[in-house]
């Protein structure tokens, strides 16, 4: 009966060996790592060619979403995962850049950007896109019940939306915050808790993340099954409606109310302590390249970072950019975000 | 294990050689899932709360009303969602560990497939028939009772498996003979079959506590952000706010309650031996009466399980103009705009990998436990107690301990192909444990002595008494982990993984995109992750050894 010792054995030792041996995860100097969030996304073949000239092999580590990257990067300070995190946005630069995540670089290009993208890099990371949070409406729902959409945020007290909107939680979600900050640029640091609590009694539904908000709740994005036709999203929802349409529509489902439209920006940086910072360096300066931010709309609905890039049908035809959005101070999202989520919790939750 | 068997004279050479290799043995055992949970859980989970304690003064948080009030609606929906589960999945599991029904082992695989479903696509099916103009007519949503059915829904399997394993092996004739001597159906169930089951019983209740103890996306998407349990509150500080102090004052917290229920838990098992094993044959159901049983349990089987389940199967199929294959095709060609990084059926794969290797892993550390622990020493409450922290735990602890404490040379497993399935199997192991321990402690000492006395050496022992009778429970917790393997969500998004999504990560993303095309397709994908979950477990469940007896 030697048969089972040996399987037994055989069986611990596989067992152990397989847990505890690691693999090769050194990076030489011709493999360089982008630590990002679930939803990056770029063409295959703009990859390739990246890989093609610059001789790198680009190795793409994706956990969790832009919350949950940044606090991974500042808990691995110094000792990073890979050499360029992209990902981190205007919400949440300054825990990433004060605990000091990034060494300074600047991507070739960077410096030509608008300042409204780079306030706050302060030289340690670089705007590769952007997007806006808004209102979503469903066009047809309004046209129905002879309606027009609101407008602003003031609208969305009116008795006509009573009932009518559904909104992200900003403690869990990304919108649900810059949408929270939106009322804020809006109202002021005083009155826009007084906003909320008016919305509320209007019957604005809060839940947790965008997913059920826009999939299950929003009347467009649930193909019907929800009953809200006002949604907080994002300025690119429409076009990737018509994108991911089962048949092309002649026009888009859902509009945006420009008026309600907060802008947050996405920015990717060189990782300090990176094994590879030389090729790090050449990974953030084709981020800014031509080819990649072309890719960057239809890859991830945001829209790209340098301004004379030509942008794809869908999102001139359908999307709309407010000439003026809602923005707020770097510095003063900082010192408040915390606060403010609180309170929001404790005016609108409990 | 308390009432020894009467004492055996037993050569006095074999009697020497025993209990040092027997000692010898069991220190082997011990050490595999020691090891283990030290490195993937302990060391991790352990670094990320001392720096949580090291970053300030964390005790004015307990006192704070919001997470007084977090803290009790945890402890009372856990606490009614476990009793709801185990009275209305208890007759489930006597149902199919007794009687053969035509589609038996379909209806045993499919009470798991809830378990491998993502909440965002549970809260979709349950929000079709409990939502604002659901399907059922009644509108639960947002409510404490949406919370409550679907806690049901997921852990009904987990009292089918658990006690229906033990169930199956019980002896028929015991019962049969209280009959004969008078006592009614019921009486015989209390006073013969109920005491036999009860550490089965009292092991699946824990860990469906556990479960609902620990639930965080079922109470934020179907109860809505007023409801958070205390897992919600860890998410929310340790991923958000980056508050690991506040997160580490809480998990201790979990950690407590993990210790409070272990403890409930030994009082309610008692320490009394479970009745004799057998292996009864399933039978036909006969007389009216047990017809009428059997139909109430598959009413409850359809409405509770099957339906909501259906629902996903029709969205996949319903596109904007009738019933078509549309959301299908899409999955089957990734054109440049996917949502997804790579094509669909490769997240099929790498998900099946993760699942075999988890599943491994979970066997294989928990026999060695339950082996350790089947045999009370000093140190079986401490081991123990280690053994279900896991599940008491949020899986971002984990995931976020993996982070900062494997992270050194020679233990620099961050983006090891490894740390995704060892991370699962954590959740596993217990369930493991609890499966195959009350089996191993109902086995008599007497079969093991005497074929020690008859020259077999303890592994063959083992072997030859130890692992047939085991094997039915085993198959069922191995099934049971490939499941949480194959559903898992979060830790695996936690870890920073190179090669393609799981199937439930590539569901979020799906759905984190507008259009129809990406939520046709997320529900695609969940039905290809029943299919995967019920045709393995059958797969499973039609394994056995050659010397396993009875029939599955």
């Amino acid at each position: 009966m030697r048969t089972p010792r040996l399987l037994a054995v055989g069986v611990l030792l596989a067992a152990l060996g397989a847990c505890s041996s690691s693999e090769d995860g050194k990076s030489d100097s011709k493999t360089v790592t982008l630590v990002t969030h679930e939803s990056f996304a770029v063409s295959e073949n703009v990859l390739k060619d990246f890989q093609k000239q610059s001789g790198l092999t680009v190795k793409v580590l994706r956990s969790g979403d832009a919350g949950a990257l940044v606090n991974k990067a500042v808990l691995s300070k110094g000792n990073p995962q890979g050499d360029v995190l992209f990902g981190v946005d205007s919400t949440f630069l300054s825990r990433a850049v004060d605990a000091g995540v990034f060494t300074s670089y600047t991507a070739k290009g960077g410096d030509a950007l608008p300042s409204a993208l780079t306030q706050g890099t302060d030289g340690k990371a670089t705007p590769v896109d952007f997007g806006d949070v808004c209102v979503n409406y469903d066009k047809a729902w309004f046209a129905g019940k002879k309606v027009a959409p609101p407008t602003s945020y003031a609208d969305l007290l009116k008795p006509e939306y009573k009932n009518l909107l559904v909104v992200e939680n900003p403690a869990t979600s990304s919108p649900g915050l810059a949408f929270l900050l939106g009322s804020v640029a809006t109202y002021g640091e005083d009155g826009w808790k007084d906003y909320w609590a008016k919305l509320k009694a209007n019957g604005a539904l809060v839940v947790d993340g965008w997913e059920e908000a826009y999939q299950q709740r929003f009347t467009v994005g649930s193909q019907g099954k929800g009953d809200r036709p006002l949604v907080v999203s994002y300025a690119s929802s429409p076009p990737a409606e018509v994108v991911y349409a089962e048949k092309k529509p002649a026009d888009a489902p859902s509009g945006v109310v420009t008026d309600t439209c907060f802008r947050q920006v996405e920015y990717a940086g060189l990782l300090d302590g990176a094994e590879n910072p030389g090729g790090g360096k050449k990974l953030l300066d084709f981020l800014l390249s031509p080819t990649f931010q072309k890719d960057v709309p239809l890859q991830m609905f945001v829209w790209p970072a340098v301004t004379d890039t030509p942008l794809p049908p869908e999102f001139t035809k359908y999307a709309a950019l407010p000439a003026k959005p809602l923005t707020l101070p770097a510095d003063q999202i900082t010192k408040n975000r915390e606060a403010w989520i609180d309170e929001w919790t404790n005016a609108v939750l409990r | 294990m308390d009432e020894r068997g009467p004492a055996l004279t037993v050569p006095s050479a074999g009697r020497l050689r025993r209990p040092a290799s027997v000692r010898w043995g069991r220190g082997v055992l011990a050490f595999v899932p020691l090891s283990f949970l030290a490195l993937f859980f302990a060391y991790p989970v352990a670094s990320l709360l001392g720096i949580g304690f090291g970053e300030g003064s964390p005790g004015k948080l307990l006192a704070s009303p919001g997470v007084r009030h977090v803290l009790w609606f945890t402890v009372w929906q856990a606490v009614a969602s476990t009793v709801l589960t185990v009275l209305i999945a208890l007759p489930g599991a006597a149902m199919l560990a007794r009687y053969r029904l035509p589609g038996r082992a379909l209806l045993k695989a499919l009470v798991i497939v809830p378990f491998v479903l993502p909440t965002v696509v549970v809260g979709a099916a349950f929000l079709a028939l409990i939502g604002p103009d659901g399907l059922l007519g009644v509108e639960l949503d947002r409510t404490v009772w949406a919370i409550l059915a679907a806690h049901v829904f997921f852990n009904y399997a987990v009292v089918v498996r658990l006690v229906g394993g033990v169930w199956a092996q019980l002896d028929r004739r015991q019962e049969e003979a209280a009959r004969v001597l008078g006592a009614s159906r019921l009486a015989a169930f209390r006073r013969v079959t109920l005491p036999a089951l009860r550490p089965a019983i009292a092991a699946a209740a824990s860990v469906v506590f556990l479960f609902t103890f620990t639930s965080f996306g079922i109470v934020q998407i179907l109860g809505g952000p007023e409801y958070a349990t205390l897992e919600v509150e860890i998410y929310r500080r340790t991923v958000y706010q980056l508050d690991l102090s506040g997160a580490a004052v809480l998990s201790l917290v979990q950690f407590a309650a993990v210790a409070v229920l272990l403890a409930v838990d030994g009082l309610l098992t008692g320490r009394r031996r479970a009745a004799r094993l057998a292996e009864p044959t399933p039978r036909p159901p006969r007389g009216w009466g047990e017809w009428t049983f059997v139909g109430i349990n598959l009413v409850v089987l359809v409405g509770l399980l099957l339906i909501p389940l259906a629902v996903l199967v029709e969205r996949s199929f319903a596109t904007a103009d009738g019933y078509g294959l549309t959301y299908w095709r899409a999955l089957g060609h990734a054109d440049a705009s996917s949502a997804l990084p790579v094509p669909a059926w490769e997240t099929v794969l790498t998900s099946l990998r993760y699942a075999v290797a988890a599943t491994v892993i979970a066997v294989v550390v928990g026999v060695c436990a339950a082996v350790v622990l089947a045999r009370p020493g000093r140190l079986t409450g401490p081991f123990g107690l280690l053994l279900m922290l896991p599940l008491g735990t949020s899986a971002v602890t984990v995931g976020f301990g993996f982070l900062i404490a494997l992270d050194e040379p020679p233990l620099d497993l961050r983006d090891s192909a490894l740390l995704v399935p060892c991370a699962q199997a954590l959740v596993a192991v217990p369930f493991v444990v609890r499966a195959v321990l009350p089996v191993l402690r109902a086995i008599d000492d007497r079969l093991r002595e005497a074929a020690a006395v008859l020259g077999a050496p303890p592994l063959q022992v083992w072997w030859r008494v130890d692992a047939p009778l085991i094997w039915r429970p085993l198959a069922a917790a191995a099934g049971f982990a490939f499941a949480i393997s194959l559903g898992e969500f979060g830790a695996t998004v936690f870890i920073a993984r190179g090669d393609s999504p799981t199937i439930p990560v590539a569901i979020s993303q799906l759905l984190g995109r507008p259009g129809a095309i990406n939520s046709g397709q997320a529900m695609a994908l969940a039905t290809i992750l029943m299919v995967v979950c019920a045709a393995t477990l059958i797969t499973l469940d039609r394994l056995r050894p050659s010397n396993a007896g009875g029939e599955l």
